[in-house]
């Protein structure tokens, strides 16, 4: 039975249903709580793990509530001609951006930049065709995880699998290794157990990345001022202006033509322009409050974890982890991914290689695991703790709006999943991140890698709405055959 | 589950997309209005609720109205009206 003429889904349900997903979201709340107030009991450095754990609970409730998606973003411009995703992510990269600043200025950012490359375009462009093909960015895949969607599981075990895949391949992968890589990453003189010249992804780390500069816009412009340098070149130039001209852009392509429709005879040039912008900016009341506290909680969080680790007097989860009495898992300078801030994909990379550990694979001898991020027990992953919390966070989200619905894919939807989970683990690695790490949080601390990675990530977008289209006319031409159309 | 795009009756189409993810709901629907006439009604059902947005902002951007804007009583499957301009 239909209900009609419903916008809100409490009225759009039977009121057994609507209390029930209540109570399973508190069920989820509870959940929660309950891990960060009982190892709080047990050990209060576990305070450092609640931090990552609740951030990461707010981001997985916005980005559900957004529908905060970057393969929306890009897709759906080039798909269906709907600007509402790109626009949502452009406000929350001003937002972010300011708080950023904010939070550099005082002294309490854990960013790092990351170094200029073609790499950026070349990852971001594989991911870029991952995530169209899957339906959902690393992090748009969580959340709808959190929605109860297999399809999302599977690409996330997907892009988990094919990072570790890509970090320790050695074999054939070797014999496509430039000799300058490989001579650069041996006068590295890394340490034996990490082999830097056996596998494609070490010398590609070693003996080309470790060759770059990494770089912020408030560097490159020669500010040597804090307060310049973040506000005016990292927030301004790097991300604001940028943010700006591409809503000018998406407003004349996608935007305009709907908007003006049936206002010809109102027409005041500039002035109905102006309007224009500001409605595309609005027409997703949903959209604009998710970037809105993303981009909030996102600065918030760097402040956090930074100032935490101050209090706790280390500058790496793994001297927390070592101090309380945990060494298995840590890498070979006793380090953990810890990024301090919103990260996603070398957390799941983790915790897929700490499986293959499991069943007998050594993954420590490399040097993304063996010498910077460690494989620990998931349990003890601090960062892991956000991706788990952010699948919670949208599970509740979801359940409050009744829209959790535990959905088994098809074998065609299963296929794109996992092909396109493929693509996003490896454009990841090659990319030095997602859409959140090497995008979202670098365009928005001053970092130009990001906006490279973006334009890669785009023209990915752009070719695997190519094909999609291409597959979906296929398909729609065999549906429509028997109809008078 | 297989997409189904069948005719109900005169004017009036099913558009069934259940049980699948982004984009298809909304490429679905775009290419099904692109096939209908100006006029007809598409019955749009689908089970992926950020495709939801989607659809209504390429409805506003085209100009076709979504008349009925519910849901399959208790369950969380949209079941939208659309009629094209």
């Amino acid at each position: 039975m239909i209900q009609q003429g419903c916008d809100t889904p409490e009225s759009n349900t039977g009121n057994g249903v609507v209390s029930r997903n209540v109570l399973y979201a508190y069920l989820v709340l509870g959940f929660f709580s309950l891990i960060s107030l009982s190892t709080f009991a047990v050990d209060q450095r576990f305070v450092y793990f609640s931090a990552y754990l609740w951030f990461g609970f707010i981001y997985g409730m916005s980005l559900q509530y957004g529908r905060f998606c970057m393969a929306s973003a890009i897709r759906d411009l080039f798909a269906v001609g709907v600007p509402r995703m790109a626009v949502g992510i452009m406000i929350a990269v001003v937002l972010f951006s300011i708080v950023s600043a904010m939070v550099t200025v005082a002294g309490k950012s854990t960013f790092h930049a990351s170094p200029i490359g073609l790499y950026s375009v070349i990852g971001g462009l594989i991911f870029g065709t991952g995530m169209v093909f899957t339906g959902g960015c690393a992090s748009g895949s969580l959340y709808k995880t959190g929605e109860g969607s297999m399809a999302a599981l599977l690409v996330v075990l997907s892009l988990s699998f094919s990072q570790v895949f890509l970090v320790d391949a050695g074999g054939w992968l070797n014999h496509l290794v430039p000799a300058t890589w490989t001579a650069s990453a041996a006068a590295k003189g890394l340490p034996a157990a990490v082999t830097a010249t056996d596998g494609w992804y070490d010398q590609f780390l070693a003996g080309y990345i470790w060759n770059l500069t990494p770089v912020t816009t408030g560097e490159l412009l020669g500010f040597t001022n804090t307060l310049a340098s973040a506000f005016i070149g990292n927030s301004l130039v790097n991300a604001i202006l940028p943010a700006v001209l591409l809503l000018g852009a998406i407003y004349f392509r996608w935007y305009r033509k709907g908007y003006l429709r049936g206002k010809e005879a109102q027409y005041r040039g500039f002035a109905t322009e102006l309007s224009g912008y500001w409605s595309m900016l609005t027409a997703s009341r949903r959209t604009a409050i998710a970037g809105l506290i993303l981009g909030v909680s996102a600065g918030l969080h760097m402040w956090v974890m930074q100032g935490l680790q101050n209090r706790l007097g280390i500058s790496n989860a793994g001297e927390l982890l070592l101090g309380m009495g945990h060494t298995s898992g840590l890498s070979i300078q006793d380090t953990l991914f810890d990024p301090g801030y919103f990260y996603i994909t070398t957390q799941e990379a983790q915790g897929a290689a700490w499986i293959m550990q499991k069943l007998g694979f050594n993954m420590m001898d490399s040097i993304f695991f063996g010498l910077e991020n460690g494989v620990p027990n998931p349990l003890l992953n601090p960062v892991l703790w956000m991706s788990a919390a952010l699948v919670g966070g949208s599970a509740v989200m979801a359940l409050l709006n009744n829209e959790f619905k535990f959905k088994v894919p098809s074998l065609e939807i299963a296929t794109w999943a996992i092909g396109g989970g493929i693509l996003m683990g490896i454009g990841a690695r090659v990319g030095l991140g997602c859409n959140i790490g090497a995008f979202f949080a670098t365009v928005t601390n001053g970092d130009p890698s990001g906006w490279l990675f973006g334009l890669g990530m785009t023209a990915g977008g752009y070719i695997g709405v190519k094909f999609f289209n291409w597959w979906i006319e296929r398909r729609m031409a065999r549906e429509v055959a028997g109809l008078d159309l | 589950m297989a997409i189904k795009f069948e005719k109900v009756n005169d004017g009036n189409y099913l558009l069934d997309v259940q049980g699948y993810v982004c984009p298809h709901p909304q490429l679905y629907t775009k290419k099904a209005l692109e096939k209908m006439k100006p006029g007809d009604i598409l019955d749009l059902l689908f089970d992926n609720p950020s495709s939801g947005e989607s659809i209504a902002a390429m409805c506003e951007a085209e100009g076709n109205s979504i008349v009925e804007h519910g849901a399959e009583s208790g369950k969380a499957t949209m079941h939208w009206r659309i009629r094209k301009a």
